[in-house]
C-alpha cells in the first residue's frame, strides 16, 4: 500500500482559488458557501462541475469551430468588386505571395492551436473520467501549455479589426468584417473559458483512488 | 511553525520555505511553479505601472499608424477599428477587442496603483480584497502582446497595397506591453496579500 498523499483536500482544507490561502474547513458551516476570509473569494475544493462545465465550453467551440473556419472573415470592397476571405483563404494567400512566415503565424494561431487545445482538453477530460494514471505530471503539464497558448489565437482577430480601421478609403477601397470573424472570436473566448474551468487536480485526484 | 501551501495544480501541500535570490520553488509531485522571490516587489511594481499608465495615456490619445494609397492618407488610432467594428454591425466582436486591447490593460493598471500605493505608506485602501482580485484575474484578458503581432501582420498584407506609416502611439504601445509585463512579472501577490493582512 503506497502513503497517502499529503493534500488540501486529504488534510480538510482548501487552497483559496484567488489568494491561495490555505484555509481549514469550518466543519458548522458545510452547506452554505464557504469564504476565503482574507480575501473574500468564495472557496471550493474543487472547481464546481469541473468535468461538466469543460464538455460543455469544449463542444460549444467545436461547434463554432466550423462556420468560422468556413464563412469569411474579411470581405474587401474595391469599385464595387467585392472578395471575401476566409482564414484558410487567408493563409493560402501569403503562400501564395511568398510570405510563409506570416503564412505559418496564421496557420498555427488560428487554425492549429484552436483544434489542438479542444483535442488536449478532450483528451484530458477522458483520462480524468476513465480514472486514468498515466503520465500525471505530463497531462498537468499538457494542461498548463493548452491553458498559456489560448490567448495567441486572438491574433486573427485582431489583424480584422486593424484591417478594417486602416483599409477604409470609400469607393476605392473598403474592408468589412464578416460573419465568420464573429464565430472565430466565440471559439477563441470559449476555449479559454474551458481551460478555465477545467480543474488539473481532477488529474491526481484519479490516480490517489487508484493508490488506496 | 511555517506557512503552508497548497499546489494550485495538484494540490499537495508543500512548507514555505525562504527563497535565495531570484529563486523558485517548484511543486515536487507536479512540478508547477509554487512560488519566487521577487525583490523590492511592491517598489518595482508601483513604479512600473506608473510609467504604464503614462504609456497608456500615449498610445491611446496620438496617431497610431497611417495608410498612404494613391493620393489620400487615412490615419487611425488604437480605437478606430473598435469603432468600425461596431459600426459593421460587429458590437459584440468590438466590444472583445475593447475589453482585451483597453479596458483591461488599464483597470489593471489603475487597480495596482490603487492597491499598492497606499500599501506603501503602511495604508490600506478600501475595497483591497476585491479590487486586488480584479486585477489579478484581468491578466488573462489583457492580450496587448498579441495585438503587437496582429499589427505586424496587417502591416505585411497591406505593404503591396499601399505605404504604411507607424505614428508615435505604436511606439508608446510596445513600451506599454514590456512594461506591464514586467509590472506582472515583479508583482508577489503572496507578499501584497500578506502586508495587506498585517495591517487590517
Amino acid at each position: 500500500m503506497k502513503s497517502i498523499p499529503f493534500t488540501a483536500r486529504n488534510a480538510s482544507q482548501i487552497s483559496c482559488h484567488s489568494c491561495h490561502l490555505l484555509c481549514r474547513i469550518n466543519f458548522s458551516k458545510i452547506g452554505k458557501s464557504l469564504i476565503c476570509p482574507r480575501c473574500g473569494a468564495t472557496l471550493h475544493q474543487r472547481k464546481p462541475n469541473s468535468l461538466k462545465r469543460t464538455w460543455a465550453l469544449v463542444l460549444a467551440a467545436a461547434i463554432f469551430y466550423i462556420p468560422a473556419n468556413l464563412l469569411p472573415v474579411t470581405v474587401v470592397i474595391s469599385f464595387g468588386k467585392a472578395q471575401a476571405d476566409t482564414i484558410m483563404s487567408g493563409v493560402i494567400y501569403f503562400i501564395s505571395s511568398g510570405m510563409w512566415p506570416i503564412a505559418l503565424v496564421i496557420f498555427v494561431a488560428s487554425i492549429l492551436v484552436p483544434m489542438l487545445k479542444l483535442m488536449t482538453l478532450t483528451f484530458l477530460l477522458i483520462t480524468v473520467q476513465r480514472k486514468s494514471a498515466w503520465r500525471p505530471k505530463d497531462r498537468t503539464r499538457l494542461y498548463r501549455i493548452t491553458e498559456a497558448v489560448g490567448r495567441w489565437s486572438m491574433v486573427d482577430i485582431y489583424v480584422v479589426t486593424i484591417l478594417v480601421a486602416l483599409v477604409n478609403l470609400g469607393n476605392l477601397a473598403t474592408i468589412k468584417a464578416g460573419p465568420g470573424a464573429g464565430f472565430f472570436a466565440a471559439v477563441v473566448v470559449i476555449t479559454i473559458f474551458a481551460a478555465m474551468s477545467f480543474d488539473p487536480r481532477l488529474i491526481w485526484d484519479a490516480k490517489e483512488t487508484l493508490d488506496e | 511553525m511555517d506557512a503552508l501551501i497548497a499546489c494550485h495544480e495538484c494540490d499537495l501541500i508543500h512548507r514555505v520555505k525562504p527563497l535565495p535570490k531570484k529563486g523558485v520553488a517548484n511543486c515536487i509531485r507536479c512540478g508547477s511553479v509554487l512560488y519566487r522571490h521577487k525583490s523590492n516587489s511592491l517598489e518595482r511594481t508601483l513604479a512600473l505601472s506608473l510609467a504604464g499608465l503614462v504609456l497608456f495615456v500615449l498610445a491611446n490619445w496620438l496617431p497610431f499608424l497611417s495608410l498612404k494609397m494613391e493620393a489620400q492618407v487615412h490615419q487611425i488610432n488604437l480605437v478606430t477599428g473598435i469603432k468600425v467594428l461596431y459600426t459593421q454591425d460587429m458590437q459584440a466582436l468590438a466590444i472583445l477587442v475593447l475589453l482585451t486591447t483597453i479596458l483591461a490593460p488599464l483597470v489593471q493598471l489603475l487597480g495596482l496603483l490603487y492597491v499598492l500605493l497606499p500599501l506603501r505608506h503602511d495604508r490600506v485602501p478600501p475595497k483591497f480584497a476585491p479590487i486586488f482580485r480584479l486585477v489579478r484575474s484581468l491578466e488573462t484578458w489583457s492580450m496587448m502582446e498579441v495585438f503587437m503581432l496582429g499589427i505586424l501582420v496587417s502591416v505585411v498584407k497591406l505593404a503591396k497595397m499601399a505605404q504604411i506609416v507607424p505614428g508615435i502611439a505604436i511606439f508608446s504601445f510596445f513600451g506599454l506591453i514590456v512594461v506591464l509585463a514586467a509590472a506582472n512579472v515583479s508583482l508577489d501577490p503572496h507578499e501584497i496579500w500578506d502586508r495587506w493582512e498585517k495591517l487590517r
